[in-house]
């Protein structure tokens, strides 16, 4: 029968028609989506509801299917392991030779350092506390790298936590939900990442792009970088603690910098999810966004402040609030060195939250030297 | 008149759906051995192309649509990107449907492969526009090859279901 004789041939058009509008309807549905997305933003409240619903029911979907998975790859690194034991045992020996040198550095490094910071009577960052969680998804393609992992709100876990494995920082937390977190890893086209180059403390940003070794833009300085530099996060930000290894730097084949991971060594099956809080969270924004008004400057014919007067007290400990414990208050730059005022700064004894908790926190310095430059500083 | 029925909808709609949701989940697996990860090719472009071909349909757009969200909730990317690139490679089959009518499969095979580089171009040019950064070429062009290998399965379909509406022989 030909086509022409098709009786029910006619119904094409219309049909056909309607399929069209149907996939315009579609397209225009699927822009609007697009548009209205949020992912890359670094709030809570841009992974939405469906993302999360979705996330929930993946992650033990995903535990489960990867379990064969799993099994299989530790079958086949246990047979690696069993035929290579003679070769990894002489590897293993010259390491710990190696390691014994670096342990005693270690340790001659980490006494001097301790000491300077008791001198400079330095802040130290507090230990992050961590929680460990097992990857049961995991996507590689051009335009999304990310993984599911079967730890969330339960256990603490925040948007824009780090996750580190064994072997260096995989990304960061970018949704959280009931027992599961969704991890942008650093080779995420939407993935920017603060770091320093360990051997001259450039900085750069890492930048995903999809591949397997992200680049490195806005490198900074004269000849910055060498090939086998390492990497580091560099802090800056406050988003990701500094000194989290990245990786090694490479020349890529385009010509860029680009960064072999660190946590590419090994698979990523348990990663740490570092429940670092982000500078801009931990700090009294409304405190530090407080602005002291500046004292009267006095003019040639005003009469010296002898006696106390009730502001006075203010004006003095102005400056003395918003510097931080320890340090040596900024004097005004008009302010005349009098009995009187430096009697009014001396005790300071409004002290503020911030400050309270700036103190508490350096425990581990000596009272002495903390407040001798102080007082120096108001007598001088 | 038996042939002359309609096709059903979750014969030819929903099972292959379930089918590439199913293997998109597999694959999405951490599973790594001796440094070389699984593939991860786009199952859902098989139905794009595949689907096309067999009939213009109302619900094949839709059904594309879901399989696209599936996947930008599923891989973690921006939402709505999958869905407009799975749909820009149905239109573009769905547009080729007349030219490709009789004609051999190497002919179909080139037009999968065109189909599913369109789709990958345009994901490009969205991604771009997105993130303000382009996407590695090098890892587009694995994923277009893991993808084009998928083809004997778009072919499969078809022949079972290219006929199964006489409407649209």
């Amino acid at each position: 029968m030909s086509f022409r004789d098709n009786p029910l041939g006619e119904l094409k058009v219309p049909l056909t028609w309607a399929a069209a509008i149907a996939l315009i309807v579609a397209v225009v549905a699927a822009t609007a989506i697009l548009l209205s997305d949020r992912r890359e933003i670094f709030k809570s409240q841009a992974y939405g509801v469906s993302r999360k619903a979705s996330d929930t029911v993946l992650a033990p979907v995903g535990n489960v299917l990867s379990v064969p998975g799993r099994w299989t790859g530790q079958g086949v690194e246990n047979i690696k392991d069993y035929f290579a034991a003679g070769s990894q045992n002489s590897e293993l020996k010259a390491e710990l030779r190696e390691m014994k040198q670096w342990r005693d550095t270690a340790i001659a490094l980490r006494d001097e350092n301790a000491r300077f910071r008791n001198l400079l009577g330095l802040k130290t960052d507090p230990p992050i506390a961590m929680v460990a969680a097992r990857v049961v998804t995991d996507s590689r393609g051009p335009f999304a790298d990310t993984r599911l992992a079967n730890a969330g709100r339960e256990r603490g876990v925040k948007v824009g936590n780090p996750v580190m494995s064994e072997n260096g920082l995989v990304g960061r937390v970018i949704g959280v939900t009931e027992g599961a977190s969704r991890v942008l890893l650093l080779t995420d086209i939407a993935s920017r990442t603060p770091v320093m180059i360990g051997r001259t403390n450039a900085r750069a940003i890492l930048t995903g792009d999809g591949g397997p070794n992200p680049r490195l833009d806005y490198l900074r300085g004269r000849d910055p970088i060498r090939d086998g530099d390492r990497l580091l996060t560099s802090g800056d930000g406050g988003v990701v603690p500094r000194g989290l290894p990245v990786g090694t730097a490479v020349k890529g084949l385009d010509g860029r910098w680009r960064v072999v991971l660190a946590s590419d060594r090994a698979p990523i099956d348990f990663v740490r999810i570092l429940l670092f809080e982000d500078f801009t969270q931990v700090i009294n924004q409304q405190e530090l966004s407080q602005t002291p008004v500046p004292p009267p400057t006095a003019g040639p014919g005003a009469t010296p402040l002898r006696s106390q007067s009730p502001d006075a007290g203010d004006r003095a400990s102005a400056p003395a609030k918003l510097a931080p414990a320890g340090a040596t208050p900024s004097k005004p730059a008009n302010a005349q060195p009098k009995p009187a005022e430096s009697a009014a700064v001396k005790p300071a004894p409004s002290k503020t939250p911030s400050a309270a908790k700036a103190s508490t926190t350096q425990s581990d310095t000596p009272p002495k030297p903390k407040a001798k430059p102080a007082a120096d500083g108001v007598r001088n | 008149m038996s042939g002359a029925r309609p096709l059903e909808p979750w014969r030819w709609l929903g099972i292959p759906m379930l089918q590439a949701i199913v293997a998109t989940l597999a694959l999405g697996v951490p599973f790594r051995m001796f440094t070389l990860q699984l593939p991860e090719p786009v199952f859902p472009m098989v139905l794009a192309f595949a689907w096309a071909v067999i009939r213009p349909s109302i619900l094949a757009p839709f059904a594309i649509l879901i399989l696209g969200l599936f996947l930008d909730v599923f891989w973690g990317g921006p939402l709505g990107l999958w869905a407009l690139c799975l749909l820009i490679a149905y239109g573009v089959a769905l547009a080729g449907r007349s030219m490709m009518a009789g004609q051999g499969r190497l002919i179909f095979f080139v037009w999968y492969s065109l189909v599913t580089a369109t789709a990958l171009v345009a994901g490009y040019l969205f991604v771009m526009l997105d993130a303000r950064s382009s996407p590695g070429v090098v890892a587009m062009a694995w994923q277009f090859l893991a993808t084009i290998v998928l083809y004997p399965f778009a072919q499969r379909l078809i022949d079972l279901f290219e006929d199964a509406d006489v409407r649209f022989r």
